[in-house]
């Protein structure tokens, strides 16, 4: 089947404008056929994803499915779109996770039904345009819009401090992200161009290459989250309905790291090489520090939020240590390594915390706690899914087999060539990690029913079975064959490689 | 042949599956002959492959199924290595899941987790086989993580019990410090080698021999030496050396089965397995080997002596196992791969008997775990005794019994050894003989014999165990009556394991020198009599018949003589109390400080909320100048004038 459509604005378009189409009838209408509505046009945007992947030529780096046409060409900004192996999967996570995340509001949601549904199709068409976007500009605009839409879903439906949540989710994110806004506007004056591919070959001082680097720093390491920016996600978390906790951690903290593989290390790598260090201590910190005030939490979503932010330190820790690795081994192909296990280990906690939250969830729906205290036991009314926890719960720990394996190990392996020591530190997680997840697992799940509310628990239904049985298949998929995600962005991970590689300020000196 | 191992792996992998997922489509009969057969196919095909392999000496089978995943040059594999060693592991472990599975029907007879229960034995007996029989550390790591998994959800089987659920939870975590130093190994192996495959890594390694790595400024290590001593971690992780064993005695909250099986026959072999399939790395490393036989010594030694001390009857057994592991660890440190891998076989069989036969005592006793309550069980359960007396004959190595091969074949090799901490090594070796003795009579004594202890309902109901439970107590107790003078000729004295275990030149000729020459069983076993070893076990045994059935006073009087000893073993040297005070209270408390003080407090509390709050405070400040009042505006602008005024002033020029 050969589809003459501008794939990528479908992908990004239908999916907006079928929310909007949503919100707008649904009011009226019975709220099963909105669900049915809303699931079905995430299925189609599900299946038009695919169709990317069909079509998606392995053996090259340049962007692919490229659509340009002028948007305010005075400024030349153009409404330019195209993908490559980086941008590819997590496109395919964010169409995936939408319509777990429909499914999950299913009988869940019983308040206005339509926006609820719509508001999540909307977020869907933004989430994708970033990873889309290859004008800068453009980026930015989905970037900011995108927040509208979580805003409103946690500040609607969320909990009794919604308020509190959204608007520290809000002020942070935006903070960081209107300097990133500052940033673009400086490159234009240096590339006369919004074009992302023409801000990576800009020729910048290392004076400027700094400034622009803090700047990205700022809205990147915000979204990541990277400590000691971290403290708007656990609440953000807390407050959330189930639906958003999931977008949340399986899609929106990615964008943190896809900022930095698409902007940060291109367009400032001396920058990066220069701050590397710091990058470094404060990946190393979020594995460590966080991972022990993990083990601390009493609410359940706290503790996958701050596993969450754990994990996400591997990504930028599998980010900035390429050029320790470079000074160890003088050969940038081990670099490679650590770079595809920090996106392989965005895919996988895109999988493994939106399982997670979606157990919480689960639970939640039935108690209306989120207190471990007022669990235990559960194994003993729901055992179906204390099995699917207890899978989740081991990916959470990056057990072999599971796609929580894949991304820790490559990262372990890789900066072990960087330093002794940073293997050694992140490796630590493997204790941590376990520690923190069996616990909280041991307290909710095993042990004799202590509370008669857990008495009454009954298992899960087919709906809930379907959603965490497709989650358990990728995350059993990808720990036992990641390959073809691997192979996915082979050739796109080389070439940035070769973009870091080559330092912009030997070039401006031999002109 | 290649098509041969993938029955072998996936023939219990699929009974698992079924058993686990099929419900009542399966059945509690179904579940146990799926996992049944599959395992018992897995077990004849293993056999097939032994003969094969080691008996028809075909070359060994290096074959990679597919690729896991590429990146960085580097492709990690899936893939089986089939050689004398691996051979030898699948026989052993197929052969004693196979006995378990079949002994579970009747142990495990009226558990409401009965399905569950087959399909966990099932996985785990795929995962050990993938582990035995991986060609690279990939696969290795999996199978060695997953082997802990099934392990943990054994331990944790009757979650209701907060014991069996604390005990899970510890024997993970435990674990997973061992995988953490051993994943840092694999993560060096990869950085020495350029990839993760046996077959390279080996051929590369010697090249490595005196390469360093600096983890401290100035302070140049062998890089051998860092990695083995990695990789070793992990394997005091699993095969629960000092001062990581502390998982494995609370494991026996687990069914018994299940301790027979993985928490004493195999999985905590595998540490000892691992070393010895990285012998090419070990042997280049006299520091690794002689942390390897140093740790062994003691854990062999001091484990022992607990044994001495406990009631419960399956504690005694999991740290008679703990001291066995101790003495194919220091096997290892000296260097004797063949008479570790020996000793895990033979110990294999007997520990598992012991362990299923301690099971078939607790069904007697209505689950009445504690020996102070038996005695004289001797004529209730015979086949029990017997098969008991079998298994603890071999465990202390009586002349002729399997354990007396491979345990004589250790101490020979340690007293041999050169490597630094040899000396102490034979010495902890040599006491443990005594130790052992004493402690396994002990159980003995208690159990089978001398005054009935138990109570009079218990005493009504005594009788033997269905035979599905005394089969397996059979077919274990043969093995461990006749494998040892079978194995002891090629194994100890010939080329049984060929390239599959690496000696360097040094320790070659040092086993040479140990082998000697080979004249027969019955001379090894004439010569053992007159061997202090010999002398050190009728001594414990001995001293077990004067103190718990001629004098059973002793004991006591011993025990207030040396209370401070007593105390010390009772606390089991304060290994529990110590790692739950300082490791697991102390990351609670650092998790919850940092939490506290450094996100609430300080970044919340005086950053973001303090911003916020700033931003607050001043647009109160802002707010309170536009008062609105046209006399306040006046009053400003006079006073702004004047300040310009003084500002003008004071700059013209004089």
């Amino acid at each position: 089947m050969q589809l003459d459509l501008p794939l990528l604005s479908t992908v990004i378009w239908l999916p907006i404008l079928g929310g909007l189409w949503v919100i707008f009838t649904g009011s009226g209408r019975r709220e099963r056929s909105v669900r049915v509505d809303a699931l079905v046009i995430s299925i189609v945007v599900f299946a038009l994803s695919l169709l990317l992947y069909r079509d998606f030529d392995l053996s090259t780096a340049d962007m692919q499915f490229v659509e340009l046409k002028p948007w305010i060409a005075a400024f030349k900004i153009n409404y330019h779109l195209g993908i490559d192996g980086i941008a590819l999967p997590l496109i395919l996570l964010t169409t995936f996770t939408t319509i777990l995340v429909i499914a999950a509001g299913w009988e869940v949601i019983d308040q206005r039904v339509n926006q609820y549904m719509g508001a999540f199709l909307i977020l869907e068409g933004f989430m994708v345009g970033v990873f889309c976007a290859l004008d800068a500009l453009l980026f930015y605009v989905f970037w900011e819009a995108m927040l509208i839409p979580m805003f409103l879903i946690i500040g609607i439906w969320g909990g009794p401090r919604r308020v509190y949540a959204t608007v520290k989710f809000f002020l942070y994110t935006f903070m960081g992200s209107v300097l990133m806004l500052v940033a673009l506007l400086y490159l234009y004056t240096q590339a006369h161009s919004f074009a992302i591919p023409d801000l990576q070959a800009a020729q910048l001082t290392a004076v400027e290459q700094q400034w622009i680097f803090i700047a990205f720093l700022l809205a990147f390491a915000v979204k990541v989250p990277m400590w000691p920016v971290h403290t708007w996600l656990p609440d953000a978390h807390v407050e959330a309905p189930t639906g958003g906790s999931v977008v949340l951690a399986a899609i929106m903290l990615k964008m943190g790291g896809y900022g930095f593989l698409r902007f940060s290390l291109p367009i400032t790598p001396d920058a990066s090489a220069a701050l590397d260090g710091f990058m470094i201590a404060l990946s190393l910190i979020a594995v460590v520090y966080i991972g022990l005030v993990a083990l601390a939490q009493q609410d359940m979503k706290k503790l996958i939020a701050y596993s969450s932010i754990s994990h996400m330190g591997f990504v930028t820790l599998g980010l900035f240590a390429i050029f320790d690795i470079f000074a160890g081994t003088s050969d940038w192909q081990a670099a490679t390594m650590s770079i595809e296990g920090a996106v392989a280990q965005m895919i996988s906690h895109g999988f493994v915390s939106g399982a997670l939250f979606l157990c919480v969830g689960v639970l939640y729906d039935r108690l209306h706690s989120r207190q471990i205290n007022d669990y235990g036991g559960v194994a003993n009314t729901m055992p179906k899914f204390a099995a699917f926890m207890l899978l989740f719960a081991m990916a959470n720990t990056g057990l072999p087999g599971t796609s929580g394996f894949v991304g820790e190990f490559l990262i372990i392996l890789s900066v072990f060539k960087a330093s002794f020591w940073y293997a050694f530190t992140a490796a630590t997680t493997l204790v941590i990690g376990a520690a923190y997840t069996l616990w909280m697992y041991k307290r909710v799940v095993f042990g004799e029913i202590r509370h008669a509310k857990v008495a009454a628990l009954t298992d899960i239904n087919a709906r809930e079975a379907a959603i965490l049985t497709s989650l358990a298949a990728l995350v059993l998929l990808f720990g036992l064959w990641p390959a073809p995600l691997l192979d996915m962005m082979h050739a796109s991970v080389q070439h940035l490689v070769e973009q870091v590689a080559q330092s912009k300020l030997s070039v401006a000196a031999h002109e | 042949m290649k098509e041969l191992c993938l029955y072998i792996v996936l023939a219990p992998l699929l009974g698992a599956l079924l058993a686990g997922l099929g419900g009542r489509a399966v059945g509690r009969a179904g579940s146990h002959w799926v996992t049944i057969l599959g395992v018992g196919i897995s077990f004849a095909l293993s056999v097939v492959v032994f003969s094969r392999v080691v008996l028809g000496h075909e070359p060994p089978l290096n074959v990679n199924l597919y690729t896991w995943l590429g990146a960085g040059g580097v492709d990690f594999h899936v893939g089986f290595l089939i050689d004398q060693l691996t051979a030898t592991m699948m026989v052993v472990v197929t052969f004693v899941s196979w006995m378990v599975h079949i002994y579970t029907v009747g142990y495990m007879h009226d558990d409401p987790g009965y399905q569950r229960f087959f399909s966990y034995i099932a996985l785990f007996t795929f995962s050990m086989l993938m582990l035995v029989m991986a060609n690279n550390f990939l696969q290795l790591f999996f199978g060695w993580e997953a082997v802990g998994v099934v392990s943990y959800l054994l331990i944790g089987f009757w979650y209701q019990r907060d014991t069996a659920i604390y005990a899970n939870l510890k024997a993970f975590l435990v674990n997973r410090v061992g995988d953490f130093g051993f994943l840092l190994g694999i993560a060096a192996v990869l950085m020495s080698c350029g990839t993760l495959d046996y077959a390279a890594v080996f051929a590369k390694a010697p090249s490595l021999a005196e390469t360093t790595i600096t983890l401290w400024s100035g302070h140049p290590w062998s890089l051998m030496t860092v990695t083995c001593v990695l990789l070793f971690v992990g394997a005091m992780g699993k095969s629960a050396q000092v001062p990581l064993h502390v998982w494995l005695p609370d494991s026996m909250e687990g069914p018994t089965p299940i301790s027979a099986l993985i928490h004493a026959a195999t999985m905590v072999t595998a540490g000892i397995f691992m070393v010895a399939r990285m012998s090419p790395l070990f042997e280049l490393s006299t520091t690794a080997l002689s942390v390897v036989l140093v740790i062994g010594g003691i854990t062999a030694f001091f484990m022992g002596l607990l044994a001495l001390v406990q009631n419960d009857i399956k504690r005694v057994v999991a740290y008679s196992t703990l001291s066995q592991l101790g003495y194919m660890t220091a096997a290892l440190g000296a260097s004797a791969y063949s008479a570790a891998i020996f000793h895990l076989m033979t110990h294999a069989f007997f520990k598992a008997l012991l362990f299923l036969a301690a099971g078939s005592v607790i069904i007697g006793m209505h689950h009445e775990q504690d020996m102070r309550k038996m005695g004289g069980l001797r004529k209730y359960l015979p086949i029990t005794w017997l098969t008991s007396l079998v298994g603890s004959l071999a465990l202390i190595g009586f002349p002729g019994t399997a354990g007396f091969f491979s345990k004589d074949a250790i101490i020979e090799a340690v007293k041999l050894s050169h490597t630094p901490g040899a000396a102490i090594g034979y010495a902890a070796c040599l006491v443990s003989v005594f130790v052992t003795a004493l402690y396994t009579f002990r159980l003995v004594f208690l159990v089978f014999h001398g005054q009935e202890r138990m109570d009079h309902h218990t005493q009504e109901h005594l009788h033997e165990s269905p035979a599905v439970v005394w089969v397996p107590l059979v077919a274990l107790a043969i093995p461990s009556l006749v494998i040892g003078a079978i194995g002891v000729g090629p194994i100890i004295f010939g080329d049984y394991f060929g390239g599959s275990i690496f000696l360097n030149a040094a320790h070659l000729e040092a086993n040479t020198e140990l082998a000697g020459e080979f004249h027969g069983v019955t001379a090894i076993i004439l010569h053992g009599l007159l061997q202090p070893p010999f002398w050190l076990a009728m001594a414990g045994v001995a001293t077990a018949w004067l103190c718990y059935l001629k004098q059973p006073s002793i004991p006591a009087r011993v025990g207030s003589a040396l209370a401070p000893l007593r105390r010390i073993l009772e606390a089991k040297y304060g290994f529990d109390t110590f790692n739950a005070w300082f490791f697991a209270g102390g990351a609670r408390g650092v998790g919850w400080l940092l939490w506290r003080a450094g996100d609430v407090g300080l970044i919340d509390g005086v950053i973001v909320n303090g911003s916020a709050r700033l931003v607050g405070w001043w647009s109160q400040v802002l707010r309170g100048l536009q008062s609105g009042y046209l006399y306040h505006y006046a009053f400003a602008m006079i006073l702004g004038l004047l300040a310009l005024l003084a500002v003008f002033v004071h700059k013209m020029p004089a």
